[in-house]
């Protein structure tokens, strides 16, 4: 019998009503899909197409309106506190608490998890060193640039050694060339902690570099297109699969 | 940048060193300049309307060194500081559900404005009708008359804590207690160390009316006697107390708004 995968999705739908009393709206409609474990899945798909609902279906922080969304055999929405240190995130912005320094914003996940404040302190400071933060531990955001405040969001998604890190957009708010620096670094530790990770993004290239297994979303979060990037691709076969997903989302509306 | 932004090079004389209290140089030079004004004054008008500083100062000075006039001081405070509380444990009590629950607050958010059209006059009037003991009809003056304040205040601050922090705090799974000690608490602090520095004022001026009719003790109690006496610097004196104290808890509070608020940024130019 082949293990269960780590995240299941089994004909999920979720519909949001509109502020204004207009008709309701399927963000996502009858998705299916699993995830193994210690997968890099990269879903990609143009603005409004349901991904970031997809993100907050695994997370749990919304519940489905049809369908079932299982992470590592639980119910993420109605099994809230089981997935306390189990789940990563890295958001599109940082999300700073701008009254906590740098090393106490690392510290949250493990401070909410009663890891005791020596071991904490200790973990996030090494995490800060190996994002290159060293010297920086005790300055608030507001004293940090753009490029250092999403390392820190970045070492306080990895310093719970969670099991399943999700990532939303997260280059997609600095300059070109911190975004470049920071992705490689941030593939290096995907690759290192072994964690079953979803990239969310809009750049066929950040997919294509990142992700092991790509997700084409089309509205309403739909997989339009799927593919797994092996190891060892000729160019020739990258060149085809980026094509593919150019005319899928050329396609939409 | 002002001594009162906690610049430490700079030195200007006695009132740089309480710059951490939010006390500035110029404070002192307007009130000095609002001192002498008042003595010119009383060169040219009847003493009994303008009495002169020193006779003030005087008055103030006996104040502070007879029992009874200090018990009448403290009186006051603790009267406008134990309003204050209830009116602020109160106001959070009722703001909480309200930013919780549209349906609570399209019923709560009426009664307060209500609440705001009362005069603190008329608060006074049905304290004395309805209640017997002198204490309590204060309190319960203070509480109705700074309540609707306190619970805005409070709201406002709740409202303002961002979508983003709040679902970054609660992906990491916290407990209420937790979210409430991680994220709530230091989003609404701000707001609350506000609250109270503007519902001090109004609380002193509150207290004062509730004081006159009815308290056999207090400042707005000594304010009464010094008018039936007809004496302008006796009441002058009296005033000061109440200014002097609020001025005390005022310096308290930014004291714990530095401490506490020290991550905020300040631009280096005012607008």
């Amino acid at each position: 019998m082949s293990p269960s995968p780590e995240i299941l999705f089994e004909r999920v739908s979720k519909t949001f009503s509109r502020p204004d009393g207009g008709a309701p709206f399927d963000a996502v409609r009858e998705l299916s899909f699993t995830i193994g474990r210690g997968e890099l899945v990269a879903i990609l798909g143009k603005t409004g197409c349901g991904k970031s609902t997809t993100f907050n279906l695994i997370s749990g922080l919304i519940r489905p309106s049809l369908g079932r969304v299982v992470v590592q055999d639980h119910d993420p929405y109605a099994e809230f506190g089981w997935f306390r240190g189990k789940i990563g995130i890295v958001f599109q912005n940082d999300r700073l608490m701008p009254w906590r320094t740098a090393i106490e914003n690392v510290t949250l996940g493990l401070e909410l998890n009663r890891m005791p404040r020596p071991q904490r302190l200790e973990i996030a400071a090494s995490w800060l060193a190996r994002l290159g933060l060293s010297g920086h531990e005790n300055a608030y955001p507001h004293a940090l640039s753009g490029g250092m405040r999403q390392r820190v969001s970045i070492a306080r998604a990895f310093a719970g050694k969670p099991g399943i890190l999700l990532c939303d957009e997260p280059f997609s708010a600095l300059d070109e060339h911190t975004g470049n620096a920071l992705r490689e670094e941030f593939r290096e530790l995907l690759r290192q902690t072994g964690a079953t990770s979803i990239f969310i993004t809009h750049s066929i290239e950040e997919a294509l570099r990142l992700g092991e297994r790509l997700m084409v979303f089309e509205r309403p979060a739909r997989i339009a297109y799927e593919a797994t990037l092996r190891a060892g691709m000729s160019e020739a076969e990258r060149e085809a699969v980026r094509g593919r997903i150019r005319t899928v989302l050329s396609g939409e509306a | 940048m002002t001594l009162a932004d906690g610049d430490g090079s700079s030195s200007r004389g006695a009132a740089g060193k309480f710059a951490f209290i939010g006390f500035r140089y110029e404070s002192v030079v307007a009130l000095a300049g609002l001192a002498v004004v008042w003595q010119i004054a009383s060169f040219f008008v009847p003493h009994f309307l303008f009495p002169s500083v020193p006779e003030i100062a005087a008055r103030l000075l006996e104040i502070f060194t007879s029992w009874k006039s200090i018990g009448d001081a403290l009186s006051t405070s603790t009267r406008i500081l134990a309003g204050l509380g209830g009116a602020f444990v109160l106001g959070t009590f009722l703001a909480m559900p309200m930013a919780r629950s549209a349906t609570f607050e399209r019923y709560a958010y009426p009664l307060l404005n209500f609440n705001q059209g009362i005069p603190a006059l008329s608060w006074v009037v049905i304290a004395i009708i309805w209640f017997r003991g002198i204490e309590f009809r204060i309190f319960f003056i203070m509480v109705m008359t700074t309540l609707p304040a306190f619970t805005l205040q409070v709201l406002d601050a709740y409202r303002a804590m961002s979508k983003d922090l709040f679902e970054m705090t609660l992906a990491f799974r916290p407990t209420r207690l937790d979210l409430f000690r991680t994220l709530i608490w230091p989003t609404v602090l701000p707001g609350i160390l506000t609250a109270w520095k503007v519902n001090l004022g109004n609380a002193s001026r509150v207290v004062v009316v509730a004081e006159l009719v009815g308290a056999t003790g207090g400042v707005g109690y000594e304010l009464l006697q010094q008018q039936q006496i007809f004496d302008m610097a006796g009441a002058l004196a009296w005033t000061l107390v109440l200014v002097i104290f609020v001025l005390v808890v005022q310096g308290f509070i930014t004291l714990i708004e530095r401490r506490a608020l020290r991550y905020r940024a300040f631009a280096e130019h005012a607008l």
